[in-house]
């Protein structure tokens, strides 16, 4: 069957991106596959002047899964912008930039730069990273912050899609998606990580240096294909699934449930050629289920 | 699944990664063939894994010493998420040799593979040592940081220009030191307290004082507080130093930055993973705890 999807003016020729802080900048899988063989990559969340990140250890192994409190470590925005993106085969995969602030003007300054580049397909806005204490977890975790936020974002974003990244660590997510549709998000990715902490009862000391990071890995899929089929039903936009995909099955999964599209997060960290396998697993997986088409599929569980 | 071949073996500098089989796995030292749950305890047991690399993966050429790979049994699934990186012991003919210690939960489990098992392997990664032929080069291993100076010492063209200083705590039957080539002198000490731990700092001393006045090379790799030592007595005489650092990776490629150290020379942090794990002992902080 034909894979390519089509969400608010970006073209993916297959529904297999790559999540944002899982895959560089994405030069460094290049060794590993072909990087125009996959739907999109999400680029490491960039923000306006470089960032150190949180003391080490920032990353921790928890059963089927990890925890990270990497606090946002990147480059800067300029950086990325000449040094890195000329690299990628922007045009022929799109690149997806992720935005990370701290408040709404520099949300708005980092959309404007990255809009104007050629090679940016669309801006994906990181609402809801829980690391860093003065971060975005405020935005992602108050539905009026989220539509200040987004629509900030979209004022500035010309005609690039706008997508925002939703945290799960809520109460009621489609409140915030709701949110963020009325703010004028053209596109929603969900999840990001589920906040969480593990302890070593020997030297009574925490896991990570920041005590309490990001919880991802195949342990969080059940929390995300909940979340994405909640929102799916709440909110008329195309939805990015992510949370614990590892396998071309686990693609699927999100987009019986209501995803377009789903990212690739930390099973990149299990094998660096993960993604492009699962890119070229996927149409075998959809021949072998007799599946003819995304619009026949998508959002097709019989609950 | 497909499996796809995604780069040719004779692409020296690229790394790889593939699925692997292991041809042998033993179990070095005194109790040597005994299973991995034997009384000596799981932070003692020492092996010598063996992959059969005729599959794909840079031949002798494509890799320096002191580069390391990311290993992952395909037997895990999910319940251990990351590969483990271990430094290149061996690479020769075909077969990649790992040297490693059961430290945790994935080298107890790598401790059970069998031969014929397949496990996920990417690399040659990261930078190695600095190998300078005519240069007198002082080899300096605590324990387990003795596995990529084996291969360091085989590749080296001059074996007899390199002296190796070992230093350890478990039994030195533990270590394979057969594989070293003889023409290298060698001097191993082991520490058992810590009256025997400051002999040992000394001893580290008077050969790195003796280097720096020579204008010798000096390779360290080893446990943390070691390479601190090392670290501290190299900037002390200005000696010409190299340190192996072996942080926590979840990736190995340079994408999780769950592994990075500060240097002397950068705003950012540097991901030990891609800019090391090999570093000048000036340009490197080594923090934590000794």
């Amino acid at each position: 069957m034909n894979l390519a999807v089509e969400m608010a003016g970006v073209r993916l020729k297959n529904p297999v991106l790559t999540a944002s802080g899982t895959f560089g900048y994405g030069l460094e899988f290049a060794a590993y596959g072909d990087l125009t063989a996959l739907g999109g990559i999400v680029v490491k969340g960039l923000s306006w002047e470089p960032r150190k990140g949180n003391p080490m250890p920032r990353v921790a192994e928890t059963p089927c899964g990890m925890l990270n409190a990497i606090g946002l470590q990147n480059i800067g925005v300029h950086r990325f912008v000449e040094e890195k993106l000329p690299l990628l085969p922007w045009a022929e995969v799109p690149v997806i930039a992720n935005l990370y602030a701290c408040d709404v003007t520099d949300f708005a300054r980092l959309a404007e730069y990255l809009a104007e580049q050629e090679g940016v397909a669309a801006l994906e806005v990181n609402i809801s990273c829980p690391n860093v204490q003065a971060g975005g977890i405020l935005f992602g975790q108050d539905p009026g912050q989220a539509a200040r936020v987004t629509r900030a974002v979209k004022d500035r974003a010309g005609t690039k899609p706008v997508i925002v990244k939703l945290s799960p660590n809520v109460t009621d997510i489609t409140a915030v998606a709701k949110a963020a549709a009325d703010g004028g998000a053209d596109i929603l990715a969900l999840i990001n990580t589920l906040s969480g902490m593990a302890v070593d009862v020997r030297n009574r000391r925490p896991r990570l240096a920041n005590v309490i990071g990001g919880l991802s890995g195949p342990a969080i899929k059940p929390v995300g294909l909940r979340c994405v089929y909640q929102v799916s039903r709440a909110v008329d936009l195309p939805i990015i699934g992510l949370g614990g995909i590892a396998s071309a099955e686990n693609v699927l999964e999100y987009i019986l449930v209501g995803a377009w599209a789903v990212q690739v997060g930390t099973a990149n960290f299990l094998r660096p050629d993960m993604a492009f396998r699962i890119a070229a697993e996927l149409p075998l997986l959809l021949d072998e289920l007799g599946v003819s088409s995304w619009d026949e599929f998508r959002g097709a569980l019989r609950a | 699944m497909p499996d796809n071949t995604l780069m040719a073996a004779d692409a020296a500098s690229s790394p790889v990664c593939r699925e692997f089989t292991v041809m042998e796995l033993r179990r070095t030292g005194p109790e040597s063939g005994s299973p991995a749950h034997s009384p000596v305890g799981p932070d003692q047991s020492h092996w010598l894994l063996d992959l059969d690399l005729t599959a794909g993966f840079p031949g002798d050429a494509g890799w320096t010493p002191g580069q390391f790979v990311m290993l992952r049994p395909v037997s895990w699934s999910f319940e251990l998420l990351w590969a483990r990186p271990f430094s290149i012991c061996m690479l020769e003919s075909g077969v990649l040799r790992l040297f490693f210690q059961v430290v945790g939960r994935g080298t107890r489990a790598m401790s059970a593979l069998r031969p014929g098992d397949r496990v996920v392997a990417w690399g040659p990664l990261g930078q190695g040592f600095a190998l300078e032929p005519e240069t007198s080069t002082l080899l300096l291993a605590g324990g387990i940081g003795l596995a990529p100076f084996i291969g360091y010492a085989r590749r080296h063209p001059q074996p007899e220009k390199l002296r190796l200083f070992f230093g350890h705590r478990p039994e030195v039957a533990e270590y394979p030191l057969d594989l070293l080539p003889q023409e290298m002198p060698m001097e191993a000490s082991r520490q058992t307290c810590a009256e025997e731990l400051a002999c040992f700092v000394d001893d580290l001393e008077r050969r790195i004082k003796e280097y720096a006045a020579r204008q010798g090379l000096i390779l360290a790799c080893g446990p943390h507080p070691f390479l601190r030592a090392v670290q501290g007595l190299a900037m002390k005489h200005r000696a010409r130093a190299q340190l192996s650092l072996e942080n926590r990776m979840a990736c190995g490629v340079g994408a999780c930055l769950g592994c990075v150290t500060e240097t002397t020379n950068q705003t950012l942090p540097v991901k030990v993973c891609t800019q090391g794990p090999v570093f000048w002992a000036g340009d490197v902080h080594l923090g934590g705890e000794a």
